[in-house]
């Protein structure tokens, strides 16, 4: 069922080709001919406009205008700044641990619902999958309900006299960030991480028992090598989009925890300056890319060890 | 203790299983819990059962004016990104062409992209263009970011076809439209009303985008933001959620609903070609 399990789409392989030449010729024509709607659109709305992000990114914001002539003054200030590598380094942060804490805590569930769930597979995984299909806005609104000063969980552990006077600790910092995008990111890991359990050969594991494995070695050994694909696609599917994230920290975050978001979406309101909002998209992806680069090596890395 | 296929069975996986789905579910049911209580603030104890809050939506224009453009914009938005989504998903996983995994790559992408980048970036070019902010571009802008989910939900559906009774169709003297008409397209049909409402919801529960794109005219989500900032707005805001969360685990219900029937049915057929 999984909506989210096309994503792995390009690892299956597409119809066996017919012999005849004369087909084949045909077949690729057709196909192109039927994708070239969907993909002149998307030429047109995604890949050209992050084209002229980075052209952008290129030219400098002169009153009005836009003086064209080649420079790199922007991302001096979006690496410079020392407001600008503050954000950046936070937003990676934040981005990082909640891909982190979201793929482990979400691996168990993955394992459960892929090995013990059962004939009721696709319920377990529509369960799992409604809260993250509700408006993203409401549930972050729901966490402020939750953490804040008034909120449910300080009446709740005051009610019931845990303690005394309510906690400012909750909200309004990096904490009520991380664990609100944890919240709203978890269907995401979820899937890719059971779409690829599901391929592993049971006997396998059998075999690793059989041949005396206790439960942990075997896990280390079969299970987490064989299911890495789906722990890779879920680690970049939430860490790449929350860096960018804007709604969270604006509602939860405080003065502690502001991200990019609020810097780039500050140069398109009223202090105008696109060649620099566009400068610091740019450095924003290229860092969290690269850093999505190195987790995953990294945790590659770590797989084979502990293999 | 052993479960099937010697896979081990762990005590504690079904408790952690069941705080995981505590941890999901909390923050979407707190919504409607307020939305009832007699009071502005949102603490326990709870004040006492009220519909105030319930009845004050109807009567709020802006608000009106609000939801329908929330459904002027999810009704198109449905409707353009399963039309494109149908002409790749059924190239990709019909025919074999150069260029299919850059061309899947690029338009699942919005996938793997924060969503505030790709928001401004189709701002500066509606606004380079000239272009006016309206209902229009935040329908353009949302067609990009409900396509991989309607991609989904459609390749699944369409990967499941046999092509043989295609062919035979064909082969029998029906015409190219006749065959998809009569023999593709009830196959596939219920992986497009999925589709629809898949899209459907994504639009309606969208919210940068449309912050970034629709100058004057807010879409629910939009509205609600702006009502965020006043604390007696609250509880309306409250009530007008719980009742956009309903609406939006009806439609994905239904969705699983059709889309699962029809799995049964391809199942069904297929033990008995079999």
């Amino acid at each position: 069922m999984a909506v989210l399990s096309g994503i792995e789409v390009e690892q299956r392989p597409a119809h066996p080709r017919k012999n005849r030449v004369r087909w084949t010729a045909s077949d690729e024509a057709s196909g192109l001919a039927l994708i070239s709607p969907t993909l002149l659109y998307a030429v047109a709305l995604l890949f050209l406009p992050i084209l002229i992000v980075v052209a952008y990114s290129f030219w400098t914001q002169d009153y009005l205008t836009i003086d064209r002539t080649f420079t790199l003054q922007n991302y001096q200030t979006a690496l410079g700044e020392p407001i600008y590598q503050d954000l950046l380094v936070r937003s990676l942060v934040i981005s990082l641990v909640v891909s982190v804490v979201t793929v482990t805590v979400s691996y168990p569930i993955a394992w459960f619902i892929s090995f013990h769930g059962g004939a009721h597979k696709n319920l377990w995984l529509f369960l799992i999958t409604v809260p993250c299909w509700t408006s993203y806005l409401l549930r972050v609104m729901s966490w402020k309900v939750i953490l804040g000063y008034g909120g449910v969980m300080n009446t709740g552990l005051l009610s019931i006299g845990i303690i005394d006077k309510p906690l400012t600790s909750l909200l309004y910092n990096s904490n009520a960030v991380v664990i609100t995008l944890v919240h709203s990111w978890a269907a995401f890991a979820i899937l890719p991480i059971f779409v690829s359990l599901e391929k592993v050969d049971r006997s396998l594991i059998e075999a690793a028992h059989d041949l005396g494995d206790n439960k942990l070695m075997s896990f280390l050994r079969v299970t987490l090598p064989l299911s890495l694909p789906g722990v890779i696609s879920a680690f970049l599917i939430v860490m790449i989009p929350t860096v960018g994230d804007y709604v969270t920290p604006k509602l939860v975050g405080g003065k502690d925890g502001v991200m990019i978001a609020t810097a780039i979406q500050a140069q398109f309101g009223k202090g105008a300056n696109w060649p620099l909002g566009a400068a610091l998209s740019v450095t924003t992806m290229v860092i969290v890319s690269a850093a999505a680069g190195i987790a995953v090596l990294a945790l590659k890395l770590l797989v084979r060890m502990a293999k | 203790m052993s479960g099937r296929h010697g896979i081990p069975k762990s005590r504690w996986l079904p408790a952690y299983v069941t705080v995981y789905l505590a941890f999901l579910y909390l923050p979407i049911l707190l919504l409607p819990i307020f939305s009832f209580n007699n009071a502005a603030t949102t603490t326990f104890p709870l004040a006492g059962f009220t519909t105030k809050w319930y009845a004050s939506l109807w009567h709020n224009t802006a608000l009106l004016e609000a939801a329908r453009n929330s459904m002027i914009v999810g009704i198109s938005v449905a409707i353009l990104s399963t039309v494109l989504g149908i002409c790749a998903a059924r190239a990709i996983t019909r025919y074999r062409f150069r260029g299919q995994r850059a061309a899947t790559g690029l338009i699942m992408a919005p996938l793997f992209l924060p969503e505030i980048i790709f928001a401004v970036s189709l701002l500066m070019i509606i606004l380079q263009l000239g272009v006016e902010l309206s209902l229009v571009t935040v329908i353009l802008g949302q067609v990009i970011f409900c396509l991989p989910y309607a991609m989904s939900v459609l390749i699944s559906g369409f990967g499941g076809f046999d092509r043989s009774l295609e062919e035979a169709s064909l082969d029998l003297g029906e015409t190219a439209i006749g065959t998809f008409r009569r023999v593709t397209l009830p196959v596939v049909a219920p992986a497009l009303v999925s589709s629809l409402l898949v899209s459907f919801t994504v639009s309606l529960d969208e919210f940068i985008l449309a912050f970034f794109l629709s100058g004057t005219e807010p879409t629910l989500p939009v509205y609600i933001w702006g009502q965020l900032r006043f604390a007696a707005k609250l509880p309306g805001v409250l009530a007008l959620g719980s009742v956009m969360i309903l609406i939006s685990i009806l439609l994905l219900t239904l969705s699983e609903i059709i889309r699962r029937r029809a799995e049964h049915r391809l199942r069904a057929q297929g033990a008995l070609n079999a």
